[in-house]
C-alpha cells in the first residue's frame, strides 16, 4: 500500500506546535512544581469560592454578650469546623477571608517589583547612557537594610494614608508599594544582563535597519525574548510579597485587626497560643504551603524555561 | 587587589553618605510627633522648651550634620577615649537616644553580645550542617538523599521563621517542658549550672534561624558543586587514577566553595539586622528587638544610628565579598 497511514499524515499536516506546549510538556516532568501547582490551585480555589459555599462572615460578632462569650474559643465542630477565635469569629472564614488578602497583597505586590525591575532592567540594557546611573541606584538599593525600612515606611505612613483613603486601602496601598519598592532589583539586575546580550543579536540589527524605532524594538523584539526569566521571577517574588506581608503583620505592623489577613490572625492568636495552639497553627500551615507550592513552581518554571534543559 | 579594594572603599563613603541622607529623609518625611504622647496640660512655651532640648528647633539639614558630625566624629572619639583613658570627645555631644534618655551607642554595645551569641551561632550551625549536605546532595544526585534534602531545603525557606518559631515553642516548651519559651537576658553564665541553663534558652532560637539558613546556603552548596562535578579537570583528575575522595574533596570541593564563601560573606550582615523576627518571638534582648521598640516608641536617633549601622555592615560585607572573590579565584583579575 502505497497510501501513508493516519498518524504520519497527521503528524506531517499538524500546524507548528506553540513553544508554550513544550515549555508545559517540560514542566510536566517536574513533579514537585506539579504537585505545587495544584495545591495552588486548590488553595485559590478555596478561598475564591469558599465564601460562596461557607457564608459566615469573618468579622461577625454576635452583639448578644452572653452569646458572645458562649461562642469564644470553640474547638473543631460541625458549626464551625476550624472553631471559634477569642471574639467568637469563625476560623474558617477568617482563614479565607485572610486568604484573599495575603494572595491579593502578594499578587499585587509581585506585579509592581516586576513592573519596576522589567522596566529599569530593560532602560539600562538598552540605552547605554542611563545604565551607570541605573545599576548603581540598583546597587544602592541592594546595599539598603530593607526589614528595618519597611519597618520604618510602614509604621510612618499607615496613619496619615488610612486618614487620607480610608483603612483598608490606604494600608493595602502602603504595604503593597513599600514591598514592591524594596524588591525589584534583583529582576532588573537579570532583565539587564538579557537585554545586554539579545541587543547585539541579527534579527535586532535587522529591524534596526529598517528603521524600527527604539520603542517598538524593545516593545516587539527585546522584551518577549525576556520573558521567561520574568516569569520565573515573578513567581518567586509572589512567594517572597507573601513572607514580607505576614512578617509585617506577625510584627504587628501590617493590617488593623478587624481586617484579617494570615500573618493577622497568627499575631493574635499567639497571646493565647498555650491554649489554643490550632488557631496559630491553621495560618501558619496555610502561608506555609502557599509559599512552598509556589516556591515548587517557581523551581519548575525556571527549568521548564531553559531551553538548555527542555527536551532532555 | 589592594588598589581595587581601596576604589572600592573610596566608592563606598559617598555610597553610605547617600544612604544616611536616605535614612534621614524618611525620617523627616514621617508625620509622627515625638511629642505627641505628652499630656496637652503641658503649656505650648514648655512644649517650645522639650523641642529645643531635642534639638527639633533646628532646621533639617543642620540635624542631618549634627547627626552626621555625632557619627563620624564625636562618637569614634569617644569609643578611642573609652579604650585608652584620653579624654578627646565631649560626652555632651554624642548621640542620645530620646526613650532611655542614654547615649544611642552605650545602649547598642549592650545589647550586641545576645545577637552575637543567637543569631552568630545559629548562622555557624547552618553552614556547618549546610556544606556537608549541598556536597553529598551533588554526589550524589536525584537519590534518596538528594530529594529528602531538596525538600527539607524547600520547606526550610518557605516556612517563615515565626511559624518554626512559634510550632516549637508549642511543641517543646508548652507540652515538653523541655526548654523556656523565653529567652532569659539576664541570666549570667558562672558555673555549669548556668551554662547548662544558658545552652537550654539557647536551643531553639538557634534552631530556627540555623535550619533557615543551612537551607539557603545547602541549595547554593549544591549547585556549585553539581557545576564543577561536570567540568574536564574532574574527569582528568579520575583518569590519572586518582581516588574518588582527592577528586571529590581536594579538587571539586575547593572550587565549589568559592562562590559559597561569597554567599556566607554576604549573609553576615543580616546576622545582625536580619533576626528581628527571630528576637521578637523568642523575645531575645537583642539588636533587632531595639530596632523594633525604636520604631514604636518614636525614637528617632536610635531608629537613624541603627539602621545606619545596618547599611553600613551590608555595605562593607558586599565589600569583602567581591574582594574574597578575587583573592580565592585566581581566573578573576579586577585591575
Amino acid at each position: 500500500m502505497t497510501e501513508a497511514s493516519p498518524a504520519r499524515v497527521e503528524a506531517a499536516v499538524r500546524p507548528p506546535r506553540n513553544q508554550w506546549w513544550d515549555v508545559w510538556d517540560q514542566f510536566k516532568t517536574h513533579r514537585g512544581a506539579l504537585v505545587g501547582l495544584v495545591i495552588f490551585g486548590a488553595i485559590l480555589f478555596a478561598i475564591l469560592a469558599g465564601p460562596f459555599l461557607w457564608r459566615l462572615d469573618p468579622t461577625y460578632v454576635d452583639p448578644n454578650p452572653v452569646n458572645m462569650l458562649k461562642l469564644r474559643n470553640q474547638g473543631p465542630s460541625l458549626a464551625h469546623p476550624f472553631g471559634t477565635d477569642q471574639l467568637g469569629r469563625d476560623m474558617l472564614a477568617r482563614i479565607m477571608a485572610g486568604g484573599r488578602v495575603s494572595i491579593a497583597v502578594g499578587l499585587t505586590a509581585m506585579a509592581l517589583s516586576i513592573f519596576l525591575g522589567t522596566l529599569i532592567g530593560v532602560v539600562a540594557g538598552f540605552f547605554k547612557r542611563m545604565d551607570g546611573l541605573l545599576m548603581s541606584m540598583t546597587d544602592l538599593f541592594l546595599s539598603l537594610p530593607l526589614l528595618p525600612l519597611l519597618l520604618l515606611m510602614v509604621t510612618l505612613f499607615r496613619e496619615p494614608l488610612s486618614q487620607a483613603l480610608g483603612t483598608e486601602t490606604g494600608i493595602f496601598l502602603l504595604i503593597v508599594t513599600a514591598i514592591g519598592v524594596t524588591s525589584w532589583m534583583h529582576t532588573a539586575r537579570i532583565v539587564r544582563g538579557e537585554v545586554l546580550t539579545l541587543k547585539e543579536r541579527e534579527y535586532v540589527l535587522a529591524a534596526r535597519s529598517i528603521g524600527t524605532p527604539s520603542r517598538r524594538l524593545v516593545l516587539r523584539h527585546i522584551l518577549p525574548n525576556v520573558m521567561s526569566p520574568i516569569m520565573v521571577s515573578a513567581t518567586l517574588g509572589i512567594a517572597n510579597a507573601i513572607i514580607t506581608e505576614s512578617a509585617l503583620s506577625f510584627l504587628g505592623l501590617g493590617f488593623p485587626p478587624d481586617f484579617p489577613t494570615w500573618g493577622r490572625i497568627l499575631f493574635d492568636a499567639i497571646d493565647q497560643m498555650q491554649l489554643y495552639p490550632l488557631r496559630v497553627i491553621l495560618p501558619g500551615v496555610a502561608i506555609s504551603l502557599t509559599v512552598l507550592s509556589v516556591n515548587y513552581i517557581g523551581d519548575g518554571l525556571r527549568d521548564a524555561l531553559d531551553p538548555r534543559i527542555r527536551g532532555r | 587587589m589592594l588598589t581595587y579594594s581601596i576604589r572600592r572603599l573610596l566608592i563606598a563613603i559617598p555610597t553610605l553618605l547617600f544612604i544616611s541622607l536616605v535614612i534621614f529623609l524618611i525620617l523627616e518625611m514621617a508625620p509622627g510627633d515625638p511629642l505627641a504622647d505628652q499630656p496637652l496640660t503641658v503649656p505650648p512655651e514648655v512644649r517650645e522648651k522639650m523641642r529645643a532640648a531635642l534639638g527639633l528647633d533646628q532646621p533639617a539639614w543642620v540635624r542631618y550634620l549634627l547627626w552626621l558630625k555625632q557619627f563620624f566624629w564625636t562618637e569614634p572619639l569617644h569609643l578611642v577615649d573609652s579604650l585608652l583613658g584620653t579624654g578627646f570627645a565631649d560626652p555632651a555631644g554624642r548621640i542620645v537616644s530620646w526613650q532611655f534618655r542614654a547615649p544611642a551607642m552605650d545602649i547598642i554595645w549592650q545589647r550586641l553580645p545576645q545577637t552575637l551569641q543567637v543569631v552568630g551561632l545559629a548562622y555557624l550551625v547552618g553552614v556547618i550542617i549546610a556544606v556537608p549536605i549541598g556536597i553529598i546532595s551533588a554526589y550524589r544526585q536525584y537519590s534518596w538523599f538528594d530529594n529528602i534534602g531538596t525538600f527539607v531545603s524547600m520547606v526550610g525557606f518557605s516556612v517563615p521563621t515565626f511559624f518554626t518559631g512559634v510550632v516549637l515553642i508549642i511543641v517543646f516548651a508548652v507540652n515538653l517542658h523541655w526548654f523556656p519559651s523565653i529567652y532569659d537576658t539576664t541570666l549570667k553564665v558562672t558555673d555549669w549550672e548556668s551554662f547548662l541553663k544558658q545552652a537550654r534558652q539557647m536551643v531553639m532560637p538557634v534552631t530556627v534561624l540555623a535550619l533557615f539558613n543551612a537551607s539557603q546556603i545547602s541549595r547554593f552548596m549544591r549547585a556549585s558543586m553539581l557545576d564543577n562535578l561536570q567540568q574536564d579537570y574532574v574527569r582528568t583528575a579520575r583518569a590519572k587514577g586518582m581516588g574518588e575522595k582527592v577528586v571529590v574533596l581536594r579538587h571539586v570541593l575547593r572550587n565549589s566553595l568559592i562562590p559559597v564563601v561569597t554567599v556566607i560573606a554576604l549573609g553576615i550582615p543580616t546576622i545582625f539586622g536580619g533576626a528581628i523576627i527571630t528576637e521578637q518571638v523568642f523575645k531575645v534582648n537583642g539588636l533587632g528587638q531595639l530596632l523594633i521598640t525604636a520604631i514604636y516608641a518614636n525614637d528617632l536617633p536610635m531608629v537613624q544610628t541603627l539602621t545606619f549601622i545596618f547599611a553600613a555592615l551590608t555595605v562593607l560585607f558586599n565589600l569583602i565579598a567581591d574582594v574574597l572573590y578575587g583573592v580565592l579565584d585566581p581566573r578573576i583579575r579586577y585591575d
